[in-house]
């Protein structure tokens, strides 16, 4: 604390006007390891004030002392409720700045787990933005089918929370055989699970009245404030990675960006389920157009070399040593490579030194930027609406605070 | 009991020495209590395991079902356990409003109990102010609740406290209002009477008897859910925002007498309505039914028969409005602090007060053959109501295709 907000603290105690609360590190509805300290009139949040740091792990000083494949299975923990998205994220930076070209298949395969885990993302954060609105049946309801994506995703990748199933240059094993037809009874699941959940939730009264009007941000405060994802374009900002900066072949998918009006909590939970729907519409295509071939790059630089190779060939044998006892080494430069996650955008600001450890890996947390812009979303509002908004911001702690 | 009384007084030497008004009188009492007490505790214990697994169903998973039969007895285990934990004061609580308010709560609801016409015969005491003694024991709770958010030196206990005075105080102004149009309905305040009033079938009913009734009976139940803290009112205790509320900070035994008093307070809830609106314990010709049925010649078994017909009748009413206010806690969102009072001084208020301008008016004016009809008319209102209620909700699950306020970008 400040000396600052100490000062405050003090002064406000002695005027006895208002009263002074800590909403976490601690509370039911802060998700995570979030502090932010209200001072109420009455129920109306007056002043408030956000700290982070609670789960601070030092995800960027550790990325500098391992090397560059190490760092996959940090980037799990960063946004842990969709892993495999800051997987992808972070080899397609190591990848645009060594310029490997990564085959077809893993692409497509890479969307496809994108477009899942945007999903279960989404579901998570309405589902759990609903248990704070006092709706816990819709947790259930979200939760169930997500732990039957665990299962897929176990099938595919071996584990159920985190994944690494990419590698720089490609993916870490292919898809099973008979995938399709799992994932669309999966699909059609999904489906199922926002229809009930919809069904609860979109014509009720009560749920509409705590949700609408309730801490709007406005276009220009969206933009002001560095909002990306679902909670920007609930503002009715159209912007979307995907659609403005397409990578991956996401300008060959069929697929629109749903935008809200007002940018109020309703508007940004419809958003997502909006967005939820589009993703499985995209999964669809992706099972559709799924090509064969390698899931792997045959760049030397980064692709360990086939057993038999190795073996047989001395060539293979020295390529091997290298990867294994001296890493993947990227030329020198810097790279900012982005991608769309499911709450906005994910960037990766990577220096290379040429040496076998990053020289700096910064990520930008879509979250960190929506909880700085907490404290003055909820000012004049209740704390009910201060917990119901938080939950549409999904704040993860561990990509905000690293 | 007489018979039994004098037995004890001469079996027992101290009991002699005391007055026999005095002994009647305590024994009265004491068989009451114990009688009253059971029947709150086991409500209270399967009202708990009901309220557990019907959230189960509904939310598609089994709930408790490992000990005993089905889990039935998972309240029991559950209220053991608590039992043995420690009870806890914090060291900045008051330690005495904090140890006695949950007492407070739990005196307050089963005082109420005293009052409730289980049947024709079974009622602890029948005097001739019930309701609005059911009145003044509902207001006790709000002290407790009070005293254990100030207490407790937690600020989200006073918040929860708080919160739970405005809004009992807030509602019972409505719910007064409703009450009253039944006292002025049947020219009573005795609750006996107050069912004698109605007979058995639905046309029978308060609720049917004319539009303004049956407005004031969906306010009563409003209300009452507001009143006992249910959902999607429980703001003293909105576990997401106040984290637990008033009860935040106790432990063990203190902590399961507030839940007793809640589930106690939910058969109240529907007990209270079926005896103002549902008819009580009118079972009609059930019970000379049972008793031909049973071929009972003994006077005492007769009654028993009669009574126990007309007690299950009373259950099964307030029971299916128990079952609804369960299935309304897992459904419904939350409303919000300063929605929940617009809703009872901007709505519930002005409504109970034209309601009872309009049912003095009726009462004075519109004659016996009048009132036969409405209830005619109205029965077949709420019939049809209830139909297309069930039709909706099904169409809903089946066809129903929600609109989104969305511009899709492309």
């Amino acid at each position: 604390m400040n000396s600052n907000l100490a000062q405050n603290i003090e002064c406000l105690e002695t005027d006895g006007a208002p009263l002074i609360v800590n909403m976490g590190p601690s509370h039911p509805a802060f998700h995570g390891a979030l502090r932010t300290q209200v001072y109420l009139d009455g129920e109306t949040i007056v002043k408030a004030k956000s700290e982070i740091g609670y789960l601070h792990r030092c995800f960027e000083k550790h990325s500098e002392n391992s090397c560059y494949q190490n760092v996959i299975p940090y980037t799990d923990r960063l946004n842990y409720v969709s892993s495999l998205m800051n997987n992808v994220g972070y080899c397609k930076a190591v990848e645009d700045l060594m310029g490997v070209v990564v085959p077809d298949r893993a692409i497509i395969v890479r969307v496809l787990i994108c477009e899942l885990s945007r999903v279960i993302d989404h579901l998570v954060c309405v589902g759990t933005n609903l248990v704070d609105l006092g709706a816990l049946t819709n947790f259930w309801y979200t939760f169930n089918v997500r732990e039957k994506v665990y299962d897929f995703i176990e099938k595919i990748s071996g584990a159920r929370l985190t994944y690494s199933y990419t590698r720089i240059g490609g993916l870490s094993r292919d898809l099973y055989s008979g995938y399709e037809k799992d994932l669309k009874i999966l699909i059609s699941e999904m489906r199922q699970a926002i229809r009930d959940v919809k069904g609860l939730v979109l014509k009720n009264r009560i749920f509409l009245d705590r949700t609408r009007d309730v801490c709007v941000v406005s276009k220009k405060q969206a933009l002001d404030w560095g909002f990306t994802g679902p909670c920007l374009r609930a503002s009715g900002v159209p912007f979307d990675l995907r659609k403005a900066e397409p990578y991956y072949y996401y300008e060959t998918f069929d697929f629109d960006i749903p935008v809200g009006e007002v940018g109020d909590t309703y508007d940004r939970i419809m958003v997502r389920f909006e967005e939820m729907d589009q993703s499985l519409h995209i999964m669809e295509q992706c099972i559709a157009r799924m090509p064969k071939g390698p899931i792997m790059t045959d760049d030397k630089r980064v692709r360990l070399p086939a057993k038999q190779e190795v073996y047989t060939n001395i060539e293979a044998l020295m390529n091997h040593f290298k990867i294994v006892m001296h890493g993947i080494k990227p030329p020198k430069g810097e790279i900012y490579s982005r991608t769309e996650v499911a709450n906005g955008e994910l960037g990766f600001y990577l220096i290379s030194d040429g040496s076998m450890n990053p020289y700096r890996l910064k990520v930008r947390p879509p979250c960190f930027y929506m909880f700085a812009a907490f404290e003055h979303m909820i000012k004049g509002y209740m704390i009910a609406d201060a917990v119901a908004t938080l939950g549409s911001l999904n704040v993860v702690v561990g990509e905000s605070d690293r | 009991m007489e018979n039994f009384i004098t037995n004890m007084i001469a079996q027992c030497s101290w009991l002699q020495s005391l007055p026999k008004w005095v002994v009647v009188f305590g024994f009265q009492i004491f068989f009451s209590v114990l009688i009253l007490f059971a029947f709150v505790a086991i409500f209270a214990m399967l009202a708990g395991y009901v309220e557990r697994r019907v959230a189960g169903r509904i939310q598609s998973r089994i709930g408790p079902n490992r000990v005993g039969p089905q889990g039935i007895l998972q309240s029991l285990a559950d209220g053991i356990k608590v039992f043995l934990k420690e009870d806890v004061v914090p060291t900045a609580a008051d330690p005495i409003l904090f140890r006695i308010a949950p007492y407070f709560v739990f005196v307050g609801m089963f005082l109420a109990f005293v009052a409730i016409p289980f049947s024709a015969q079974w009622v602890i005491s029948d005097f001739n102010l019930g309701i609005f003694y059911l009145l003044a024991c509902e207001a006790l709770v709000v002290i407790g609740i009070v005293m254990s958010g100030w207490a407790s030196n937690n600020k989200w206990s006073l918040i929860g406290g708080m919160r739970s005075a405005a809004q009992i105080v807030s509602y019972e102004v409505p719910v007064s209002l409703t009450i009253l149009m039944i006292v002025l309905w049947c020219g009573t305040m005795d609750i006996q009477q107050i069912i004698l009033s109605q007979g058995p079938m639905p046309w029978h009913w308060h609720v049917f008897q004319n539009p303004f009734l049956f407005i004031g009976f969906f306010i009563f139940f409003i209300g009452s859910l507001a009143e006992g803290n249910r959902m999607p009112f429980d703001m003293p205790e909105a576990e997401s925002e106040l984290v637990s509320g008033y009860n935040t900070e106790y432990s063990g035994f203190r902590f399961i007498i507030f839940f007793f008093a809640e589930f106690a307070n939910l058969y109240l809830i529907g007990a209270i309505v079926t005896i103002l609106f549902l008819g009580g314990w009118q079972a009609g010709v059930l019970p000379e039914f049972f008793v031909s049925i049973f071929g009972a010649e003994n006077p005492w078994i007769v009654a028993l028969i009669k009574n126990f017909t007309q007690l299950f009748v009373f259950q099964a009413k307030a029971l299916v409005l128990v079952f609804v206010i369960i299935q309304l806690r897992w459904t419904l969102p939350r409303v919000r602090v300063d929605q929940l009072m617009a809703l009872c001084w901007k709505y519930l208020v002005p409504i109970s007060f034209v309601n009872l301008l309009a049912i003095s008016f009726w009462v004075v004016f519109v004659p016996e053959i009048g009132t036969k009809i409405t209830a005619g008319v109205m029965t077949t209102f709420g019939a049809i109501i209830f139909i297309y209620f069930f039709y909706r909700v099904y169409w809903q699950l089946k066809f129903s295709k929600a609109k989104i306020r969305m511009n899709p970008f492309s």
